[in-house]
């Protein structure tokens, strides 16, 4: 092995390991923020001002009993947590967590893959991470978890079209699908008079980010898009038969999806690590950090959607919007290009 | 580009090694105590009488046909959008055609009630 793919190598375990770290206390802030919108303390009781309240949630998740239903595929009720667990984090790959640095005398790139179709990449690992949900619906043998499975794959899919599309227009401006390129033409100035601003994307692409911002928390199937696990309607949606880690492991997979598409967005729209002084990781945490707090606040103040609105929504509203959005995006390019 | 994909292929490799080791451990330390009652899908505490896997509605096979159609067509705009300089007007043009044939469909299903769910 050579010593470019061991850096690399190194530098994804590191991910994948702050990443799992990140998430157990992304549980911890949500139930501390929207404890202090609810006016009410949240956890408290676990060391100090409830810090250890992650670990504690672990330890007894692990230590519970894995009950299987008696009708249920086993060898796919088995398996389907551990390929939503597996494909959630990976998608962090192409994400770009700053320049190289020297470690060692070794110049170590903080990224894990720069490849030329990165962004295609990450919608490919994020739409698969349904495949955990829906086959785990499937295997348990109860209706309300097929139901949960089939709604949320509907959900998935159909949001999975606009997250892609809203996109389309950011690639004309960058003429690139790699998100280390992406991030460099964002580092760049925009001159607009007297006044001048970083080149990020959220400037050129409004429209494209407000939908990118509804498709990215329906596709991660949280609050007010949560139907897939509707406690209401369907008990616990696709994981109502599971327990123990395994349960656990669909969880995981939904806060790291949360963190990865936060991080992923950042990227996309806000200029990743470029910042007002001193670019570097802080400011794609800061911004990553942005989203996360605003997914929360959603869910603390947004009522649930209806299953036809939800879907009414993606066909009727946004899809039309984004396609206006490209041929707008064209057009303007060209006439700025002078081609018209 | 290729030792990208395998710096890929080894992260998904370790991803993979650390779930399994987790359950690993898991199985190693909870209690397995099965019983009948346990193993009981849920239903609110009543017997369940019903096959379980039942039929659901024929929505969902729309929802995935409208996805399969529009999501080739995403597909189509990515290397369009990548190389839109290039293209220019022409391709500009030819993606205009293009999308108004997906929009005129869209319409149409619109009409049909294939977008309503109720």
């Amino acid at each position: 092995m050579d010593a470019n793919l061991l850096s690399s190598y190194i530098f994804a375990v590191v991910v994948l390991n702050v990443l799992l770290g990140l998430m157990a206390y992304m549980t911890y802030f949500e139930r501390k923020v929207m404890a202090a919108m609810q006016d009410r303390v949240g956890p408290n009781r676990t060391g100090p001002v409830g810090l250890l309240q992650p670990i504690a949630d672990g330890i007894k998740l692990l230590t519970k009993e894995d009950i299987i239903p008696k009708h249920a595929d086993r060898r796919i009720f088995l398996l389907a947590p551990l390929l939503s667990f597996v494909l959630a984090p990976v998608a962090a790959a192409v994400i770009p967590f700053g320049d190289s640095i020297n470690v060692f005398g070794h110049e170590v790139n903080l990224y894990v893959a720069d490849i030329n179709v990165a962004a295609l990449y990450f919608l490919a690992i994020g739409s698969m991470g349904v495949y955990g949900i829906i086959l785990g619906g499937y295997a348990s043998a109860n209706r309300y978890s097929l139901l949960g499975g089939l709604r949320s794959a509907a959900q998935v899919i159909s949001y999975e079209i606009i997250l892609g599309l809203s996109l389309i227009g950011v690639f004309i401006l960058s003429g690139s699908l790699s998100l280390v390129e992406i991030v460099s033409q964002q580092s760049e100035t925009l001159n607009l008079g007297p006044l001048q601003l970083p080149n990020w994307f959220i400037l050129s692409q409004p429209l494209a980010f407000v939908i990118f911002l509804i498709a990215a928390v329906a596709e991660t199937n949280r609050a007010p898009f949560d139907l897939p696990e509707a406690e209401t309607e369907l008990i616990g949606g696709f994981h109502t038969e599971y327990s123990g880690f395994r349960f656990s492991f669909f969880f995981l997979a939904e806060y790291i999806s949360m963190i990865i598409i936060s991080l992923f967005a950042a990227t996309i729209f806000l200029g990743g690590t470029d910042g007002p002084i001193r670019d570097g990781v802080w400011w794609l945490a800061i911004k990553a950090a942005i989203f996360l707090f605003f997914y929360i606040w959603l869910r603390t103040t947004v009522p649930r959607f209806r299953y036809d609105q939800l879907m009414g929504l993606a066909w009727k509203v946004l899809l039309p919007l984004v396609l206006i959005n490209i041929l707008l995006t064209g057009f303007i390019r060209l006439w700025g290009l002078g081609m018209l | 580009m290729l030792e990208s994909y395998a710096a890929i292929g080894m992260m998904i490799t370790t991803a993979f090694f650390m779930g399994g080791s987790l359950l690993l451990l898991g199985w190693l330390i909870r209690p397995n105590k099965p019983n009948p009652a346990k193993e009981q899908p849920y239903e609110s505490g009543v017997p369940d009488v019903r096959p379980p896997r039942g039929r659901y509605t024929s929505r969902f096979y729309i929802v995935a046909l409208l996805f399969v159609i529009f999501d080739i067509e995403a597909i189509f705009l990515f290397p369009w959008a990548v190389a839109f300089d290039q293209l220019a007007l022409y391709g500009y043009v030819q993606i205009l055609i293009f999308i108004g044939i997906l929009l005129f469909g869209l319409l149409y299903e619109w009409k049909k009630g294939a977008l309503e769910w109720a």
